[in-house]
């Protein structure tokens, strides 16, 4: 780290204690909550973009699937569901994979021609009428158990800390998938592939009642820190809290969002110190070098292809696994809350402000990123009366203007990353 | 009269449907694709260029009812056409001047192209939602149907009914009249002529004597326009809301890559690909079956593929396939 960077995270620093004086230490702690999980997204990303050069758009669904994790780890399993369908949904699934497998395989045993189209066709649809006669089956009877309350599968009842590399480990999956399929080919092709994916998770997400309740949500999932009302009665708390000269309530929501800022912290410092080894390793050196000369280093007999595979399926994982942590800090999984704006793009313009190919940069960008998008949608709001305090009272235009204040945000997102790729395209602290 | 009866039906919730939203696809993917050809990126603002005409020709079709003026049975929008595509040329070419043209001297790579567009679609999309809002709009006017279910009936004395709503009709009418155009601009004129040069090969292109600048300058107004009437219609069709645009995104870019990624006939043929299958697969097919399989065959439940909910899956299935297996789209496309 330079000069500039250390000045630079001062300021970061000096910008969440202001918000602590000025309004009040709970913001400041959820903002710097908020910047340590977006400081994780932006350090995948920046693997992905700042190392390989690899756009991907699908952030959201990495994210989601690490939400998906904390709910199939940490939430206690649904007996009565299981005994009614669990096991019929899983074997649908098996089924499901099954057929696939098969067809894979059968179609490269077979001799290239219609015959061979033909039958993985054939195959392809029987399995898939078999797949849905008995999953289908199973998923009514899983959500038929008490739907108000569960008709769903939940987890395995493990610790909610575990759910985090679940998390990583699930959305490293389906990056294999997308990048088995879309790299190699056009750089665009794989920002649109990711595009889709990322939809089509939430659409699951969404859709499927017996995975994780779809939009009936799954709340109060379990936590790594104590809760407030616990640290209330406990009498030692209450005593440290008053010696401090602060009342319980507080005291306890500090201590609760405390608690997670170090979990967070340990993660992304962890995280931060094997991707500077990554990036000063013979292997960062060797993906650098793919980056800035693709025939060149595939001409010293680098395998392009596959090493943009294995860092497009690192950069997801450490996704996933911000999503997970994402989700167990809301304490509650609910799909419609995932914006490709403000799980996707967002992250984008944190790391390209940040400074892409640089990792202190990435932290800083999803820092002080996070940060402006808290604070936008206060400081939006008060411009939006500025201009419109002139207008009468019950004006139609000022109505829709106070209205219009949320969406300041996409505006201004847009803007910034426009102008920090026009005028500063290095972003912050830049790659050496 | 049972399998007439199963036709009508077919024809009905699968058939017509299909076909117009083949035709809004189609018009889109378009756009996508002649911006590849000519510009070599994908252009992720592409769904909300497609938003943001469609407000335009809202606001004025808003004016014009307000006015007291109407095109009779044909939706008003028709009318409000022109100044939409207008307002959509405006600010598109405005953005390659403030934007692009800097990036195209910079001679950059294709993907930070992709990454800029990205920033012009937020722009776009917070401008929609700035000016018009966030939620659903209609402003679709005129006769709703050319044929409603009811007066099928009484003609054909069948069962099962057949409505073609106006917009339905319209949709088809002005694709076919607007690919006429775009296929006899590109082919016949002089402009059109000099762009299919520059998008086959660049070089050669400016080496005999084609300025660039006015190739991308036509092209950004063939864009506006196509992404305006498509948007345009998918409203009137369906129901103008910003954030379905941004979804459209991803059928109109399948479309265009199955077809084979900057040929224009490829993503015609792509659009309609997308619409069917995501119909397709997607319809229940109960009613059908009722009419034309025995009582004892009769399937138990709604005999769908899969939900509706899933159409995106399809056209993503679809991408997939067509990335693994036929990367170039199935006409011949650009580049792999």
């Amino acid at each position: 780290m330079n000069m500039r960077a250390v000045l630079l995270f001062a300021l970061m620093v000096l910008l969440i204690l202001f918000t602590g004086f000025t309004s009040s230490w709970n913001s400041a702690l959820f903002i710097l909550n908020f910047g340590l999980i977006s400081a994780v997204m932006a350090l995948g990303v920046n693997l992905q973009w700042g190392l390989a050069g690899l756009f991907n758009v699908g952030i959201m669904g990495f994210t989601a699937l690490g939400g998906l994790a904390v709910v199939l780890t940490s939430v206690p399993p649904v007996p009565e569901a299981w005994e009614a369908g669990g096991l019929r949904v899983i074997a649908g699934l098996a089924l499901g994979s099954l057929t696939l497998a098969t067809a894979i395989y059968t179609r490269s045993k077979m001799a290239m021609g219609n015959a061979r189209a033909a039958v993985t066709l054939l195959m392809l649809g029987f399995g898939f009428f078999i797949y849905r006669y008995v999953f289908d089956g199973g998923v009514e009877a899983v959500e038929s158990i008490n739907p108000a309350q569960t008709g769903y599968l939940g987890g395995l009842g493990l610790p909610v800390i575990l759910s985090w590399p679940v998390g990583g480990l699930l959305a490293a999956g389906a990056a294999w998938i997308i990048g088995k399929t879309a790299l190699g080919l056009r750089s665009d092709y794989l920002a649109i592939a990711t595009l889709g994916i990322a939809e089509i998770i939430i659409f699951i997400l969404k859709n499927e009642d017996w995975l994780a309740r779809g939009v009936k949500n799954v709340v109060g999932l379990p936590r790594p820190v104590p809760y407030e009302i616990d640290l209330q009665n406990s009498a030692s708390f209450v005593e440290r809290a008053t010696g401090l000269g602060l009342d319980p309530t507080t005291a306890s929501s500090l201590y609760v969002k405390l608690g997670y800022s170090f979990l967070f912290a340990a993660v992304l410092i962890l995280l931060l110190v094997l991707s500077q080894l990554a990036l000063s390793s013979p292997w960062g050196r060797m993906m650098r070098a793919i980056r800035d000369n693709e025939v060149a280093a595939e001409a010293m007999g680098k395998d392009v292809t596959a090493r943009h595979l294995q860092v497009f399926i690192l950069g997801s994982a450490i996704c996933g696994i911000a999503g997970a942590m994402l989700t167990t800090l809301d304490g509650q999984l609910t799909p419609t809350s995932y914006q490709p704006l403000r799980f996707t793009f967002l992250i984008w313009v944190m790391v390209i402000v940040g400074g892409s190919g640089n990792n202190y940069g990435a932290v800083l960008g999803g820092m002080l990123v996070a940060f402006l998008w808290v604070q936008v949608e206060v400081y939006g709001l008060a411009f939006m009366q500025l201009i419109t305090a002139g207008m009468a009272d019950g004006s139609a235009l000022k109505a829709h203007l106070l209205d219009s204040a949320a969406h300041m945000r996409l505006l201004t997102m847009g803007v910034i990353l426009l102008l920090v790729l026009r005028f500063s395209p290095r972003g912050l602290i830049p790659e050496k | 009269m049972d399998v007439l009866n199963a036709l009508v039906a077919f024809a009905n919730f699968v058939l017509i449907p299909g076909t117009a939203y083949g035709a809004q696809l189609a018009l889109g993917a378009l756009g996508v694709t002649l911006i590849y050809g000519i510009l070599r990126f994908s252009n992720f603002a592409h769904g909300d260029t497609m938003a943001f005409g469609t407000m335009f020709v809202i606001l004025v079709t808003w004016g014009f009812q307000s006015a007291g003026i109407s095109a009779g049975p044909v939706p008003t929008a028709l009318l409000a056409l022109p100044f939409g595509i207008a307002a959509c040329a405006l600010f598109l070419l405005a953005t390659d001047k403030v934007v692009y043209k800097f990036y195209r001297r910079e001679r950059v790579k294709p993907v930070v192209f992709v990454m800029v567009s990205l920033g012009v679609m937020f722009v776009m999309n917070g401008l929609v939602r700035l000016i018009i809002g966030p939620g659903d709009q209609r402003f679709a006017d005129g006769e709703r149907f050319i044929i409603a279910v009811r007066d099928f009936r009484e003609m054909t004395g069948l069962r099962e009914g057949l409505a073609i709503k106006t917009t339905q009709g319209i949709t088809v009418i002005t694709a076919v009249i607007v690919v006429a155009l775009l296929f006899w601009f590109l082919n016949k004129t002089r402009t059109g002529k000099s762009m299919r040069a520059f998008s086959d090969n660049e070089d050669l292109a400016l080496l005999s004597g084609i300025n660039p600048e006015r190739v991308v300058m036509y092209t950004w107004l063939i864009v506006a326009a196509l992404a305006t009437i498509a948007g345009t219609l998918y409203g009137l069709d369906k129901s103008f809301k910003p954030f379905t645009y941004f979804q459209l995104l991803l059928p109109i870019f399948a479309a265009a890559i199955v077809g084979g990624l900057g040929n224009p006939l490829g993503a015609i043929a792509g659009g309609f690909v997308i619409a069917f299958s995501e119909v397709l697969i997607t319809y229940a097919y109960k009613k059908v079956f009722g009419y034309i399989l025995p009582e004892a065959l009769q399937p138990d439940g709604l005999a769908q593929l899969l939900s509706t909910d899933y159409k995106f899956a399809v056209s993503f299935v679809i991408l997939i396939a067509v990335l693994l297996f036929k990367p170039t789209g199935l006409f011949k496309g650009q580049s792999v």
